[in-house]
């Protein structure tokens, strides 16, 4: 009986976020004409594909009770690379994608590895991260890049038609793709397996003998690699490269994932309820978006009264799970 | 080996030699670093500049190593400045005149209540609700940025009310006025830590919160008045942040101040972890990043790339703070005592 609850408080987080998303929806569909459609539904991905690409990774580091700050300045470090050397080096974007993710993970490696080999902090170490790539863009160029190349048009401007005349867009794709990837991994890879355990308890993971060294590094770099991937499709969107793309980007993933049911102490939460995450903030936009008199200043303060919400939900449930766990796990905290 | 082991041991060393380091880089390659000059009664150079910059960052210091000391963490100050320089704006009011809309004394009282609670509301949610102290904190950087553009209506509001400029231009005995704020709340701090058991409760929560609570101390309510008292310091900085430039920027006022003040408190040698605190060293931790900032101003490098030296300084940092780092250096020597 205990395990039944159990498994329905770790899955309620995202109930919540679902039913949460519907209720908007509907309640947009019934105030603003022409909200309700398959394409509005589309435009959520379309508009929030590099966001959704960030909270993929962003998800892995936190179930694994990390946290990577940099992925803001990193999505826009890749933009700088990506457009300096396509437009100033003229090279192939064939050469350039690969270059771009390659630093992206580099970097990511190399923040796992201090703070796995040094026992430093993830939050202070991916904080010097932030500076380290948004400084690093200022010194590939101060001033924007604008991308003419054709292929990078070609994916700006390209429609996949699906359903009749409802299209997603390459970076929505894309998105699409890392989520499907993501789900995979974590669900049903040993490396999926391992994070949870070190986020449930990384000394429990070291006894079992999990590869927990190697697991937390590859973890940042995935997070790299997935900033990185952001970045370029990020360049979709704008075609161009700007060194303060994705200003405060970091909080807005960590926040999505929080929506999303992950919990911050590491252990629980699913990509799945990452993608609501991501597709509640979406939807708050467009709501304000349609509404028209509110300032898109709301956007924010609403972002901050759900994460505010779902923090004490994850409350509730965690002591209601204490107590029908009953006294033996009671003395189990984490600060 | 001795000296290398004392050094290890004492944490405000390491932060004044990384300052002391880099004044010793200005002394040698940047000319007229030290120059101090009089003009009309006030005293300016470079060393007054770097005071007077860091002291926004100074406050919001002093508020964060007590909450780092609890071993939490506050990344809203930034936005509870952007807050309290609008609160402070609004009621001020953009007269052309310069005829404040509200004395300024209310208008500054206001702002800091308004901040104040802004720390008592991150206060409850740690100490009360139970929450993390990076998602607490998380929920007011989100909003406290949307909050202060709806107060402002989003627009930056422009003061011409003399007087207020005091707190960010003005000049006392030659020093700025900024300065003198920073001291006090620096010397209260230290006298209400260090005079009175308060610091050694902070410390002991820190270290371990339940130990705390059976050894009788309130660890809730110690927890609370850290936050509090830090979005207090965060409202003194934003009012300094506000007159400086004598307008509020809802978007702009106190944008990254956390992570440059979360940087200063562990510049100056208070672990992340929680425990024992170091007020002194945070301040110099401020000025070890204001100086750098104005070092490379000097050598008319791009100030954004300041950034990447930032990062390598906390890289730095960390990697002598941390106990595996250490261990590993000390082998190296040990090694080499033994084959000698």
């Amino acid at each position: 009986m205990s395990r039944k609850l159990l498994v329905n408080s770790r899955n309620l987080p995202v109930l919540v976020t679902l039913g949460l998303f519907i209720l908007m929806f509907g309640l947009g569909s019934i105030a603003f004409t022409g909200f309700f459609s398959v394409q509005n539904f589309f435009n959520l991905f379309i508009d929030n594909a590099y966001l959704l690409i960030l909270a993929v990774g962003m998800t892995f580091v936190i179930i694994s009770g990390g946290i990577d700050l940099s992925v803001g300045s990193m999505l826009a470090l890749s933009t700088m690379i990506s457009s300096s050397l396509v437009e100033k080096s003229h090279l192939s974007p064939i050469i350039v994608i690969p270059v771009v993710l390659l630093v992206g993970t580099a970097l990511g490696v190399f923040m796992g590895y201090l703070i796995q080999t040094f026992a430093l902090p993830p939050f202070i170490i991916t904080l010097a991260g932030l500076y380290l790539a948004r400084g690093l863009c200022y010194v590939v160029s101060i001033d924007t890049i604008g991308i003419e190349d054709s292929f990078f048009k070609a994916a700006a401007h390209s429609q996949i038609a699906i359903i009749g005349k409802n299209f997603l867009s390459t970076s929505a794709v894309i998105a699409l793709v890392v989520v499907l990837i993501g789900v995979y991994v974590s669900r049903f890879t040993k490396f999926g397996r391992t994070v949870y355990a070190i986020g449930g308890s990384e000394q429990s993971a070291l006894l079992m003998g999990l590869p927990v060294a190697r697991t937390k590094i590859a973890i940042y770099a995935l997070s790299g690699f997935c900033s990185a991937l952001a970045g370029i499709v990020f360049t979709f969107y704008t075609l161009s490269g700007y060194a303060l793309d994705g200003k405060g980007m970091e909080l807005d993933a960590i926040a999505t994932v929080v929506i999303g049911g992950t919990l911050l102490t590491g252990g629980v939460g699913n990509i799945l309820g990452t993608v609501l995450g991501v597709l509640v903030y979406g939807i708050i936009q467009v709501l304000i978006v349609f509404q028209g008199t509110l300032n898109s200043w709301w956007t924010r303060i609403v972002i901050g009264f759900l994460v505010f919400v779902f923090c004490i939900l994850q409350r509730l449930f965690e002591s209601r799970k204490r107590r029908t766990a009953g006294p033996a796990s009671s003395g189990h905290s984490k600060t | 080996m001795a000296l290398w082991r004392s050094l290890n041991r004492s944490k405000i060393v390491w932060p004044l030699i990384t300052l002391g380091a880099l004044l010793l880089f200005n002394l040698f390659f940047t000319p007229h670093f030290f120059r101090m000059e009089i003009i009309e009664g006030h005293l300016f150079g470079n060393l007054i500049d770097i005071l007077k910059n860091a002291a926004p960052i100074m406050l919001l210091a002093i508020g964060l190593t007590l909450v780092i000391a609890t071993h939490g963490i506050d990344i809203s100050v930034g936005s509870v400045v952007a807050i309290s320089a609008g609160v402070v704006a609004i009621l001020i009011g953009g007269d052309l005149a310069g005829h404040p809309k509200y004395p300024i004394a209310v208008a500054m009282i206001a702002a800091l209540l308004v901040s104040t609670a802004a720390g008592m509301w991150n206060g409850m949610l740690v100490s009360r609700v139970g929450m993390q102290p990076i998602i607490a904190t998380l929920i007011l950087f989100v909003a406290g940025r949307g909050i202060a553009m709806v107060f402002t209506n989003a627009m930056v509001i422009w003061l011409y009310a003399k007087p207020f400029a005091l707190l960010g231009q003005g000049y006392v005995l030659g020093l700025p006025f900024s300065i003198y704020i920073v001291a006090f709340v620096l010397l209260v701090t230290s006298i209400f830590t260090r005079k009175t058991a308060v610091g050694l409760f902070i410390e002991a929560v820190g270290i371990n919160p339940t130990a705390a609570r059976f050894s009788g101390i309130n660890a809730k309510n110690i927890v609370f008045w850290c936050y509090t008292f830090s979005g207090f310091c965060a409202g003194v900085s934003g009012l300094i942040v506000c007159s400086t430039i004598m307008s509020a920027d809802g978007n702009n006022a106190g944008n990254l101040f956390e992570l440059d003040a979360i940087l200063a408190v562990v510049l100056g040698g208070t672990s992340l972890s929680g425990g024992k605190f170091y007020l002194l060293g945070s301040m110099v931790g401020a000025l070890i990043i204001q100086t750098l900032t104005t070092t490379i101003y000097a050598f008319n490098v791009a100030p954004e790339i300041s950034q990447v030296v930032k990062a390598l300084v906390v890289y730095a940092v960390s990697l002598l703070q941390s106990e595996v780092f250490r261990s590993k250096i000390a082998g190296v020597f040990a090694r080499k005592e033994l084959s000698a």
